[in-house]
């Protein structure tokens, strides 16, 4: 699993939010996109793509991108 | 392992009790919490229009029972059971199926009790039903399932409410219904409703508001951990599903008609996508009536498959949610009665408690 390919499913998730905003280090809960429904479809994403299933303390728990990258990894 | 075959009894029908007041999604609850937007809640949780009303859970399926009642040409004195699955009774106590025992007519004689299950309660109510049944002796029973979420006067845009009755009968040599059953109670505050049990009482703090998942809420309305629920739809629901198949030696693929919980689209979306399971084999009601727990199962099927269920049909229905807790059932009908829908207004008249 590679953080580019997780940054760019994790950007797929979004529907105006420009790409290049999306880099490890962008604290995604501050992103003005970024709402209770997105994070569904990102919890949907990782499931499908890394067969991973995540929880609401864990979307809390990551506070940038790669945060979230490092807990999906730690779970396979 | 919560496997369960019960054999000689068969699903004879269905009907559904809504009310009759319409709520629609774009015109309401606009402040609902900090980052909602209507047209985004109803794009992803194809939730636009709901029934709600100030009509309690057995007030819907009071009438439902008697319209199906009517269809299958059963007199009252034949039904032997009577189970109603809700999280909303009428009353802390007594049950409401001895309530409705009263209200319906039915004799004396009869088995009456509660099950508090909330959306994996049509199938775990209908494992009940049906184990009860298997020996003969209980012949004709109604099982009734559904939500009106009157413990609280506001509970947001996603739930709707309705009352269902699936009506069972004995009938030796019928082909047999098969169940899988589970339960996740470590997660038993992902969908909660704090205050009013035993384990904390009522008190005026209660009534305080709080925030919780971004929305303001009280301590005796439900609360939700919307992303742990949704995780867990989506991972558990695929896996009992292929876990019955394999335990029973069928293949999913086969059903005519795959009938889920109406929880969210987005989530039912996922799960029918996971299974490789063709749209138009997996009728949905939520559009109108948005997520209306134990009732999501047979209202789907009384208002979308209304006149396509007169031959032979095989079913695989899955209820998920609160518990944590899912059932998936198989099973197959011939001329399952299907009744018109009933929608039902405020009874202003009759005198309760």
């Amino acid at each position: 699993m590679e953080l580019k390919d997780f940054i760019a499913n994790f950007a797929e998730q979004f529907d105006e939010t420009d790409v290049n905003e999306f880099k490890p280090e962008t604290v995604f809960h501050d992103l003005e996109e970024y709402s209770s429904l997105v994070a569904l479809s990102i919890i949907a994403m990782i499931n499908e793509e890394y067969d991973v299933t995540l929880k609401g303390d864990d979307m809390s728990a990551a506070v940038t991108i790669e945060d979230l990258f490092n807990i999906v990894k730690s779970k396979m | 392992m919560a496997f369960l075959e019960v054999k000689n009894v068969r699903i004879a029908g269905m009907s559904a009790g809504v009310p009759k007041r319409v709520i629609n999604n774009m015109e309401q609850f606009n402040d609902y919490s900090k980052d909602y937007d209507a047209a985004a809640f109803v794009e992803q949780t194809g939730v636009l229009e709901r029934r709600v009303d100030n009509i309690p859970t057995s007030d819907l399926c009071v009438p439902a029972a008697v319209q199906l009642m009517n269809d299958l040409g059963w007199e009252k004195a034949d039904v032997d059971a009577v189970l109603f699955v809700s999280q909303n009774t009428d009353y802390i106590l007594p049950a409401t199926a001895c309530i409705v025992q009263e209200r319906l007519g039915l004799s004396k004689e009869c088995y009456a009790m509660d099950i508090a299950m909330g959306c994996s309660g049509w199938v775990y109510g209908l494992s009940a039903a049906l184990s009860l049944m298997q020996g003969g002796t209980i012949k004709k029973a109604l099982l009734m399932c559904g939500d009106a979420k009157r413990r609280s006067q506001y509970d947001g845009p996603l739930f709707g409410f309705a009352g269902t009755v699936t009506a069972l009968v004995y009938d030796e040599g019928c082909s047999s219904i098969k169940f899988h059953l589970g339960t996740d109670g470590g997660s038993y505050d992902a969908i909660i409703i704090p205050d009013g049990g035993a384990r904390n009482q009522v008190t005026p703090k209660s009534f305080e508001l709080e925030e919780f998942d971004g929305k303001m809420v009280h301590r005796l309305e439900s609360r939700m951990k919307g992303m742990d629920v949704f995780a867990f739809g989506i991972s558990t629901v695929p896996k009992s599903v292929k876990q019955l198949s394999e335990h029973f030696g069928i293949d999913y693929q086969d059903a005519d008609y795959y009938v889920f919980h109406q929880a969210n689209m987005k989530m039912n979306n996922m799960i029918m996508k996971k299974l490789k399971l063709p749209q138009e084999k997996v009728p949905s009601c939520m559009y109108w009536f948005g997520n209306t727990s134990s009732a999501s199962i047979p209202l789907t099927i009384v208002t979308q498959l209304g006149d396509k269920c007169q031959d032979h049909k095989r079913f695989l229905c899955c209820g998920f949610g609160v518990g944590l807790s899912w059932g998936t059932v198989v099973f197959e009908t011939d001329n399952l009665v299907l009744s018109k829908l009933v929608e039902v207004e405020e009874d202003k008249n009759t005198k309760w408690v």
